[in-house]
């Protein structure tokens, strides 16, 4: 029997424990002893804090202790620069990270004054009542463009202005593209992302054990191996007296990786200040303004093309809303400049961007992070060029994309892991073509949407491409180690969000060593198992991750044969690992199970020659050269009702490369999950913030998340096209499926209302019936309506 | 998202119920199926000092027909009410409504009467409760009494109820030949309170003259909104394609007061309840027509 894993479409080996409720989460973790926690929360966007009155709340029955930025001391200091910026010329970078608790100022709604500490949750929250917080407002800075002008309020007053970054990158020289285009399209684009809204919050748990002399801190953390470290560093300890466990986790989509919240900061401190187990679980409410999400970009962009619509150059400037403070660097914006391009060969390309401090909570990386933006423009841009041309959007497409002998294919451009942007490999037009006869594109413009249109239906088609740099550096490791019941055992430092790692790195090493994966048992984020290590990020989990986990399963595959060749006294070639055994092949009473090799490699008395190592185990690591590039095409066809402005999706098909894959069921449910956020992001969610910076919608009332009645059937499909990158030959897929769905439903809804609007375009997500119908009937005065057409 | 501390007390009767609430007066809060009150409190926005449960008191549910009345227990759950055969067969609205309101799990606790009491400007049954002439009986330990449903929304979350009464019952009159109803609404997403909705219910004599047009908005205004101008176009006239868009149209611009919000404007509004009246009022002429043949036919 072949017991070949890899690539096959296993359920997912966590699955049954989270089904039975019985996987720990970090509010599952409970003490007798138990802490509380609320935080004090300015109600202002902006302002100066005269005084803070804690005494009523510190006289409250029940209440542990409260705490203001003066009560913190010495402790008290602004978090790390997590993504120092990337080594471009010129670049110019304002570093402002976020503290603990407000001191002086506050800069966003949400942005903790002080901290309770009670006996419960609910006796915390009393007490928050009882503070007073005396805070003089100032003028917020809210609006993008306005953060941006000479006479904004500051958001950082030793600031010259609002300015966090400049950053400008040029390839060829788009003036002389442009000089001998035959058409310049151009447009100011806004794209808007919301809050990653896991389906559980955030939250950390801290207990100090004297008689272990070590702390224990459970939370919800992308990266527990970085936090450990930091920790370690805060508090005055030795690493080896901290240890971080990210148990399972609710998902992170990007938010959980940031570090050093004022939470993680405080918690463990006041654990080891109070001697006792401190728990804060962020509520649904807080998590609007206490975990970081994304926003929006204005950008002002061009495309110049020749008379067949080929394109000779781009050039961009961009806006950046990075909140009050920027402490995950400049990523976002930079993968926005950076996945612009996308697939398509771009002779010129001048692009530049200014990065923004307003008064609103702080913006790190969330699933596509950035990349939805610069996608969102270039895909408009070829759309507007395709009008012009009279062509459709898969002919401009056609005539763009790079081409698999371009491969590998240089940018010119300084990516997020700071090295040169280099994509290494794809199959664009193989897939721009599938998807298009997946969905049927040619016959819907040419006999469907016709005879729909003449039944008064509004139905549009769109198309679009988008590259996803995935599996960046540093590296990643990972240990095997073959138990003697025959269990191997694989424990790395990434953390995990419900990715299915449990599952997808069980099959990488089973592959090796022919056992069963449910022979394989995964551990991640658990720092006292693995000691290095970066985190859950930028889709690397399997790149990095996965192929540090392959290279110590060759390794340990490697010591199994060498012990067994011994054994038999048989060559290498002619053993082989099949269904947990290591056999002589074609002598099949010449075996051994692994677990029998693993007690001979772990003698208990006796001599082994000197500098034998125990054990059949091996720690191995990955680094990777560069980022490797992942490659899609989503399609889809909508209609929208002409009375009310709803929209129904009737077909969504996605084509995608993500390199080998390692387990189909696992990559679908990263792309349906990752199109189900998309669709959020183009239509539903919103993040609305008014002028005084104020969150008018933050509840799951009110910030809509699309649910199973919004999200169609994803009709999926993949080409494979190794990544030479890497051993496994396998690229991230984390993001993909969120990336291109704005330009989608911009493309297609534009595409859907031609009957009714034939110079439409759409330049703006998210989008919604109401804005649809400002869009149709225009944004005149509520006196003449009621009346509009139909 | 922790509620204040409360007192919590289990209702073993009415009477019971309706002692706690004299003692307390406005401290004390009704608890039915929790849907909208706990929420509320969980954001502190309610902080009742005394909850007096309800959920005991079974006398309180159930759904049944006396005479020219489908009567509804006050606690009666709203999933009750929407798989009610004798809703379906009497008044059909409900039956047809029901399933716009949240989430089957939702209205599993959610009860009839929460529902009408807590009087959300876009909830779905006080606009039913408008348009189907409900009678709503009422109980306090001074006596009972009764309330058309168009005077027991007074103003925003705001009804007829003092604080020493219970909504006890909803007396629905049942369909008559020649009736027809209809309900649409447009939502963000399904399950979410409307961005605006329209309640039709009609009457046609077996000549097809039109007897009565009781249309009813929600989320155009501080309450369920009666049109006037539907009644005023429509009734003693036989129903056309014209006239009722007529209507939809006069009922749009004149009836309804709408706000804009971050789902939709004041104009995005008023354009919607054109839109619903029409469609509404289509169906339920449509019905009327069916219904009153049906009765000719017998
Ligand atoms: C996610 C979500 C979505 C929802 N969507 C909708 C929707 O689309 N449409 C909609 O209509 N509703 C919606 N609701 C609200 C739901 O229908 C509630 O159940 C209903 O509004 C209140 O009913 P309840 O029984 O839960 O009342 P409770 O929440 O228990 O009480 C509500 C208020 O009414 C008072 N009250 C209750 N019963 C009585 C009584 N018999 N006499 C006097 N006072 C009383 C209470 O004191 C309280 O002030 C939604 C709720 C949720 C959580």
């Amino acid at each position: 029997m072949s017991t070949r894993v890899f690539g096959e479409p296993i359920r997912r080996l966590e699955d049954p424990r989270l089904l039975k409720g019985k996987a720990l989460f970090v509010d599952d973790v409970d003490f007798p002893d138990l802490l509380h926690v609320a935080f004090v929360r300015s109600s202002f966007a902006h302002g100066k804090i005269r005084s803070v009155d804690v005494d009523a709340a510190r006289a409250r029955d029940g209440v542990v202790a409260v705490m203001t930025a003066e009560d913190l001391g010495d402790y008290w200091s602004p978090g790390p620069l997590l993504v120092p910026p990337p080594p471009i010329k010129d670049i110019e970078f304002n570093n402002r990270t976020q503290v603990p608790l407000a001191k002086g100022k506050v800069r966003h709604v949400g942005e903790p004054v002080a901290i309770i500490v009670a006996e419960s949750r609910y006796l915390a929250e009393d007490a928050r009542d009882d503070v007073f917080v005396d805070i003089e407002p100032l003028d917020p800075a809210v609006d993008l463009e306005a953060s941006a002008a000479a006479d904004a309020p500051k958001v950082h007053d030793d600031l010259a202005s609002n300015v966090a970054a400049r950053v400008r990158q040029d390839k060829g020289d788009y003036e002389k593209a442009k000089a001998a285009a035959a058409h310049v399209v151009s447009g100011r684009f806004f794209y808007d992302h919301g809050a990653s809204a896991p389906m559980e919050n955030r939250g950390i748990v801290a207990r100090w054990d004297d008689r272990s002399d070590r702390l224990t801190v459970w939370d919800t953390t992308q990266a527990p191996i970085p936090l450990r470290s930091g920790l370690a560093g805060l508090l005055g300890l030795a690493e080896a007296q901290v240890r971080v466990v990210a148990p399972f986790i609710g998902g992170g989509f990007g938010p959980k990786i940031m570090m050093f919240y004022p939470d993680e900061v405080l918690i463990p401190w006041l654990a080891l200040k109070l001697g006792r187990p401190v728990k804060w679980i962020e509520d649904r409410e807080e998590s609007f303004f206490s975990t970081t999400q994304e926003r929006s970009q204005i950008h002002h962009a061009e495309m110049a093309i020749d008379e067949e619509g080929r394109i000779l150059g781009v050039k961009d400037h961009f806006l950046h809303d990075t909140g009050a403070y920027a402490p995950y660097g400049l990523t976002v914006p930079i993968n926005s400049q950076c996945t612009l391009l996308g697939c398509y060969r771009v002779p010129a390309y001048s692009s530049s961007f200014e990065a923004i401090y307003t008064n609103l909570p702080i913006v790190t990386p969330f699933r596509g992070a950035g990349r939805q933006h610069g996608v969102f423009v270039m895909e408009r841009l070829l759309d507007l060029a395709a009008a012009k041309l009279g062509i459709d959007p898969v002919g401009i497409r056609r005539r763009n994309v790079l081409t698999p002998e371009e491969f590998p294919h240089k940018h010119g451009l300084i990516y997020q892991d700071f090295t040169e942007l280099e994509y290494d490999s794809g199959n664009y037009p193989e897939a721009l073509e599938k998807a298009a006869t997946e969905i049927g594109f040619a016959t819907f413009r040419s006999n469907e949407q016709p005879q729909m249109r003449a039944d008064g239906r509004l139905v549009g088609i769109g198309l679009v491409t988008y590259v996803e740099g995935t599996g960046i550096g540093p590296y990643e490791g990972a240990r095997v180690t073959l138990e003697s019941d025959g269990t191997v055992n694989v424990a790395t430092g990434v953390g995990t969000q419900g990715q299915g790692h449990f599952t997808s790195f069980a099959q990488v090493v089973a592959e090796q060593l022919g056992v069963e994966v449910a022979k394989v048992r995964v551990t991640t984020g658990d720092t006292d198992q693995f000691h290095w290590g970066t985190g859950t990020f930028a889709s690397r989990g399997a790149v990095v991750a996965g192929n540090a986990c392959h290279a110590a399963a060759l390794e340990v595959r490697r010591k199994i044969l060498d012990l067994a060749s011994q054994q038999f006294e048989a060559a290498v070639e002619d053993l082989e690992l099949l269904d947990g055994e290591v056999r002589v092949k074609g002598v099949p009473d010449r075996a051994m199970t692994l677990g029998e090799l693993a007690v001979l490699a772990n003698p208990m008395r006796g001599a082994v020659i000197p500098g034998t190592e125990p054990g059949l185990e091996s720690s191995r690591y990955f680094g990777p050269d560069r980022g490797t590039t992942a490659s899609g095409v989503h399609a889809m066809i909508v209609e929208v009702d002409p009375a009310t402005f709803e929209v129904e999706i009737k077909r969504y098909v996605v084509v995608h490369d993500c390199g080998i894959v390692i387990n189909p069921l696992i990559l679908e449910g990263q792309i349906v999950g990752g199109v189900a956020q998309g669709i959020g992001n183009a239509f539903y969610e919103k993040l609305a913030f008014d002028e005084d910076g104020q969150l008018l919608n933050a509840s799951f009332m009110d910030y809509l998340l699309p649910t199973s009645t919004d999200v169609p059937k994803i009709e999926s499909h993949h080409i494979e096209t190794p990544s030479p990158l890497n051993p496994l030959g396998v690229k991230g897929a984390g993001e993909a499926g969120a990336i291109p769905v704005g330009a989608l439903f911009a493309q297609a809804i534009e595409d859907a209302l031609r009957p009714l609007v034939p110079d439409l375009t759409i330049a703006e997500i998210p989008l919604s019936p109401d804005r649809l119908f400002e869009l149709v009937h225009g944004t005149g005065s509520d006196e003449n309506s009621g009346g509009g057409s139909q | 998202m922790k509620p204040c501390s409360f007192e919590y007390v289990k209702a073993e009767s009415l009477e019971h119920a309706l002692a706690v609430l004299v003692e307390h007066g406005d401290e004390a809060k009704i608890l039915a199926g929790g849907q909208s009150l706990v929420p509320a409190m969980n954001f502190r926005l309610a902080q009742p000092a005394v909850l007096v449960d309800l959920n005991g008191v079974g006398a309180l549910s159930g759904i049944e027909r006396v005479d020219g009345m489908v009567q509804v227990g006050a606690m009666t759950r709203q999933r009750s009410a929407e798989r009610s055969s004798v809703l379906s067969a009497h008044v059909p609205l409900v039956t047809e409504t029901m399933p716009f309101i949240a989430h089957a799990q939702i209205r599993n606790r959610g009860t009839f009467g929460g529902s009408i009491a807590h009087a959300d400007p876009s909830a779905e049954l006080p606009a039913i409760s408008v348009a189907l002439s409900a009678t709503l009986q009422v109980t306090s330990s001074r006596g009972s009494r009764s309330i058309a449903a168009s005077d027991f929304y007074v103003d925003l979350l705001t009804t007829a109820l003092e604080a020493d009464e219970i909504l006890v019952r909803v007396d629905l009159p049942i369909a008559v030949p020649g009736s027809g109803f209809a309900f649409a609404e447009v939502s963000r997403r399904h399950g979410d309170y409307a961005l605006v909705g329209v309640a039709a219910s009609v009457q046609c004599d077996a000549s097809g003259v039109c007897q009565q047009a009781r249309v009813s908005l929600l989320s155009v205004g501080p309450g369920p909104v009666l049109s006037t101008s539907c009644a005023a176009a429509l009734i003693g006239e036989r129903p056309t394609t014209r006239t009722i868009a007529d209507a939809a149209a006069a009922t749009a611009s004149d009836d309804i007061d709408p706000e804009g919000d971050i789902h939709a404007s004041a104009r995005f509004r008023r354009h919607l309840a054109r839109v619903l009246v029409e469609r509404t009022l289509t169906r339920a002429f449509a019905r009327a027509a069916v219904s009153a043949g049906a009765a000719e036919q017998a």
